[in-house]
């Protein structure tokens, strides 16, 4: 049969029936865009933290006292607590091979202040690896050194915040002497801001001082709180850890089959409990765009059957007039394609240009995938066809005499 | 045509439509049927145009069973052989004329889109609604549109041209137009198969087959044709 011929038959359909084809279009322009814009938002959201997990620091590895519990776990005893030592912390820079930088991590809470100004924070005591491994740049002035490490001299390095609170006129911080719970520290350095992370944390509040200094001058205690480190790739974290373990465990005499009395996480363990519970929010999602898919797809199924049943008379007419089941079934196929093609195009534009709404109203983070566009397209588009072809194809079996009396 | 039944189950009862019919139509026939309401014309005719199917009985077209043809075939033989006028008309709503018209050619892939618009025209032409072809099915008067049904069954040329009370809805003068139109279909050679209440019709065909409860009662062949052209003149003209 000539198929432009049907095509016009098709269109001149869809055309006399504007109310039915629009209804039929919403139910899939309304999947589409739903299916687009949820999954957009959930990828996006998904892609932001990992980004902002990546940013915390290059391939970290944190090392804590402490068996691992897990999170939640009993509070452990204070014994427990006290188990990294600065020999721990020598010999893991000796001795591991998989490192690029190692810093130990002490810190105390208390009260800066300059002149008038003071600010409630806490002084981190490091070592000069820690700017390696929490990706930190000193913007002015310098950081500390080896020298002010073993000395334990009374220097620190401040962030954007602390600089903001306690010079408000804008002076100069570099080489003035600020005070932390009453022990004078000369400002060596400014560092270069890093803005709020994704937990809504600020990280540009923070002191860093050398560790010596932190333990015996303002903590008075030997243990360390933690030892950050630096994998030398991203590939060698695993093996690193392994490594840090076995030194940790020689150091600590701890015997064969006896449990770690320290803890070791990596950047991407937390990244990858982060992204599952991301993960879990976009299949939320999904599902509700998935129920906004369906209620869909009953719409066109709803509309087609009715439409097909309600133009009986007119497959009969048609047939009695010398149109082959074939063309009937094509037809009606025709204008299912049609409509459901265009609904879904609409459809993709709509939940684009949703998505881009929220990206540049609401500042969401969005990220368009194109399985989901093919996906949600492809659904609909299936739905809307074969709920059209299905009902016709009962039809198109009539005989003509039958249909054009069908009520 | 011959021993022809048909019953159509309603519920429990069945009601038998059509008890036993046999006839031959030569070609270049001009058969009226006429009989009783309810009296099996419809189906009967429903049946000639390979519409319906026989319950019994066996239909031959051009001296091929029509059992035995397929769905598809019989759909090509009624796209190029048969015209089929409905009683109930059966246009296409929300169509215009003329495109209700083309809707036989619409399914002949042969016929290219000019040409197929120049027949639909000269068909309505013939029906006398030549100023009427772009006017919609739903905004048309009953004989127009009965007009416009004898219209798409002339478009695609027919061999047969099946008409079901096909003046039923049209004034003394239309009625005659139309019946001239029909003698001179019949003159071209065309077989003509015409259902009528109207025995005055009868007059102007070359044979009548009364039916009875589904059974032919009589079948007569008329030698004194009237010719409705000479009639219509005698009619007063319409002054619209
Ligand atoms: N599809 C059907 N289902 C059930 N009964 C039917 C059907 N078609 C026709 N009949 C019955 O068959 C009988 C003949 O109907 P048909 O339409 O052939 O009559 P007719 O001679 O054309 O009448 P009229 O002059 O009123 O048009 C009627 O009793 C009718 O009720
Ligand atoms: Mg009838």
């Amino acid at each position: 049969m000539n198929g432009t011929n049907l095509f016009k038959i098709a269109l001149k359909a869809i055309n006399n029936n504007k109310m039915r084809s629009f209804l039929t279009m919403l139910g899939i322009i309304i999947g589409v865009a739903s299916v687009i814009t949820m999954l957009a938002i959930g990828q996006g959201s998904k892609q932001s933290i990992k980004k902002n997990i990546s940013e915390m620091g290059s391939n970290m590895i944190m090392i804590n006292p402490g068996a691992d519990r897990g999170p939640g776990g009993a509070r452990q005893s204070a014994d427990e607590m006290q188990t990294l030592t600065l020999k721990d912390y020598q010999d893991i820079v000796d001795q591991a091979k998989y490192l690029s930088a190692v810093s130990p991590n002490v810190s105390s809470g208390g009260q800066l202040i300059f002149g008038n100004n003071n600010y409630q924070s806490s002084v981190t005591g490091v070592s000069e690896g820690y700017l390696t491994i929490r990706q930190l740049t000193v913007e002015s002035g310098t950081m500390f050194t080896e020298a002010d490490i073993k000395s334990a001299a009374k220097v620190c390095v401040l962030g954007k915040t602390i600089v903001d609170n306690l010079f408000p006129s804008g002076a100069d911080p570099i080489g003035q002497v600020i005070r932390f719970n009453a022990i004078p520290m000369k400002v060596v350095g400014v560092l270069k801001s890093k803005g709020y992370n994704s937990m809504g944390m600020d990280q540009d509040d923070i002191v860093l001082a050398p560790y010596s200094t932190v333990m015996k001058r303002v903590l008075a205690q030997n243990y360390l709180q933690g030892i950050y480190a630096s994998a030398l790739t991203e590939e060698m974290t695993d093996i690193a850890i392994k490594d840090v373990t076995n030194i940790l465990r020689t150091n600590h005499k701890l015997k064969e089959g006896e449990e770690d009395n320290f803890s070791i996480r990596s950047q991407e363990e937390i990244s990858s409990m982060m992204t599952s519970t991301m993960d879990m929010l976009t299949i939320l999602l999904a599902c509700i765009a998935g129920i906004s898919l369906i209620v869909g797809g009953i719409g066109i199924m709803n509309i087609m059957y009715v439409s097909v049943t309600e133009r009986t008379k007119e497959i009969g007419l048609r047939m009695s007039v010398g149109a082959r089941g074939i063309d009937i079934l094509s037809q009606f196929l025709i204008e299912a394609i049609l409509i459901s093609v265009t609904g879904g195009v609409i459809g993709v534009l709509i939940g684009i240009g949703l998505s881009m709404l929220m990206k540049t109203v609401l500042h969401w983070p969005v990220s368009i995938q194109a399985w989901t566009v093919l996906l949600s397209f492809l659904v609909c588009t299936i739905t809307g066809v074969f709920f059209g072809w299905y009902p016709a194809k009962k039809a198109a079996n009539l005989d003509p005499i039958e249909a054009i009396r069908y009520e | 045509m011959d021993n022809i039944r048909r019953d159509f189950v309603v519920g429990e009862e069945v009601v038998h439509a059509l008890r036993g019919v046999s006839f031959t139509i030569n070609e270049g026939e001009f058969v009226t049927i006429m009989g009783t309401s309810g009296s099996g014309k419809s189906t009967l005719l429903n049946i000639l145009g390979c519409l319906d199917t026989p319950t019994s009985g066996e239909y031959k077209l051009d001296g091929t069973p029509v059992r035995t043809m397929s769905k598809p075939q019989r759909a090509i033989l009624r796209n190029r052989k048969i015209g089929f006028v409905f009683q109930n008309y059966n246009l296409l709503a929300k169509t215009t004329a003329v495109e209700n018209v083309e809707l036989p050619l619409m399914y002949n892939g042969s016929v290219s889109a000019r040409e197929r618009r120049e027949r639909a025209v000269t068909a309505l032409q013939r029906v006398g609604l030549g100023d009427r072809l772009n006017h919609k099915s739903n905004q048309m008067s009953g004989g127009q549109m009965q007009r416009v049904a004898i219209a798409r069954a002339l478009v695609n040329d027919p061999a047969v041209i099946l008409a079901d009370e096909a003046t039923g809805n049209l004034d003394t003068r239309t009625s005659f137009e139309i019946l001239v139109l029909f003698q001179e279909l019949h003159a071209e050679g065309r077989t003509i198969i015409f259902v009528t209440h109207n025995p005055e019709i009868a007059e102007y065909s070359t044979r009548t087959i009364n039916l009875r409860d589904g059974k032919v009662r009589d079948d007569v062949v008329n030698h004194k044709i009237l010719n409705a052209a000479e009639k219509l003149a005698t009619l007063p003209v319409n002054d619209d």
